[in-house]
């Protein structure tokens, strides 16, 4: 009879550990450790996808080898984005902390891609051409801003979504660039 | 009132049923089928839970784009596949391969339904018995309480938490 009993509040044993289980998720969303959005990048640890595109500057032809050899940032950036506008001064910043970043302008007008680094300053050792949206296919973008790390061989070594802040800069990214930065004097000595 | 309110709802069914059309010829109408089977079983990789060709976002159209360009160029089924894992992920999928991470995923549903017919099971082998084994009838004493109890006075008070045959009757 007891054990009947038990049975009967099984149902309640259950909605309330669903009920912590949200309340945990709900927490740890706000803290910003869980990301229901975030997608790990299908490329990590592979090479960069090969392309042939123009740089936005010159018009002349840049493939995916002229980003080899350096530790650097990969930022898929566009004008129509209101997120890169909150990024672009850090990106400044980080360039002139001696921090390498090639630019991807992801389906925008070269023109206005122009114009707004010369008004806001071009933190980009390079900037693509990528008008048509087929590298950022190929990186697997789902929309911009998004920041490529890519070690001195051209491997893709981690993907991030959404503007960079120095918060996310002490997070995610100061440990791994001086990670990469000794792997990448390793290999050269 | 429901009319409106019904008509409403159709609206926004159409507005959305119209919301990812792109127009597109193609050549057979095997294509055609194999383009709108992969729309409905591809997910869009910037949603949580819509299919590509669903989703008015601008990476699902972008994808749609590139599906119709793969299935012109003749890829198979398993190289559109292959192509779309490569660059988003297995998320993509609706149906995923059967690996470590997606065991739970399509277990799940078996699990449930074995432990939901377990459940059903004994509950009708349980009912079928008590069904088949009726309660004895009451012995002289309990038909005495039992009269007492009808007819009231302070039995109530003193012996009425005492299960009248002693066990669950349910």
């Amino acid at each position: 009879m007891a054990r009947q009993r038990l049975i009967l509040f099984l149902p309640l044993l259950v909605f309330i550990g669903v009920v912590v289980l949200f309340f945990v998720m709900q927490r740890e969303m706000g803290r910003g450790e869980y990301d229901p959005q975030a997608l790990p990048s299908a490329l990590l640890n592979k090479p960069l996808p090969a392309f042939e595109l123009t740089d936005l500057h010159e018009g002349r032809p840049v493939t995916s080898d002229d980003l080899k050899g350096r530790v650097a940032l990969v930022n898929v950036w566009a004008t129509w984005c209101p997120s890169c506008y909150y990024e672009h001064p850090y990106l400044n910043q980080l360039e002139e902390r001696g921090v390498v970043i090639y630019g991807v302008n992801y389906k925008d007008v070269p023109e206005k891609a122009k114009q707004w680094l010369a008004e806001k300053g071009d933190p980009y050792a390079l900037v693509l051409d990528d008008r048509q949206g087929r590298l950022g296919l190929d990186l697997g973008v789902t929309g911009a801003p998004e920041t490529y790390v890519i070690d001195h061989r051209g491997t893709v070594r981690m993907r991030y979504q959404g503007p960079l802040d120095e918060r996310v800069w002490q997070e995610s990214f100061a440990a791994l660039i001086e990670q990469l930065q000794a792997e990448a004097q390793g290999a050269g000595a | 009132m429901s009319r409106l309110l019904l008509s409403a709802l159709l609206g926004l069914a159409a507005s959305l049923a119209t919301a990812a059309i792109d127009p597109h010829q193609f050549e057979t109408v095997e294509q055609q089928e194999r383009y709108q089977r992969f729309t409905a079983e591809l997910r869009c990789p910037k949603c949580q839970n819509q299919n590509l060709a669903g989703s008015d976002a601008e990476i699902a159209a972008d994808l749609r784009r590139e599906l119709r360009r793969l299935i012109d160029e003749g890829y198979s089924d398993q190289q559109i596949i292959d192509f779309m894992v490569a660059r988003y992920g297995e998320f993509v999928l609706y149906r995923p391969p059967l690996d470590r991470n997606t065991v739970l995923l399509w277990a799940a549903p078996v699990a449930f339904g074995v432990v939901g017919f377990a459940a059903l099971g004994t509950l009708l082998i349980r009912r079928r018995r008590s069904a088949a084994d009726p309660e004895p009838p009451l012995d002289a004493a309990e038909a005495e309480r039992v009269r007492r109890l009808l007819e009231g006075g302070d039995e109530l008070s003193s012996a009425s938490r005492q299960p009248v045959n002693g066990g669950d009757s349910r």
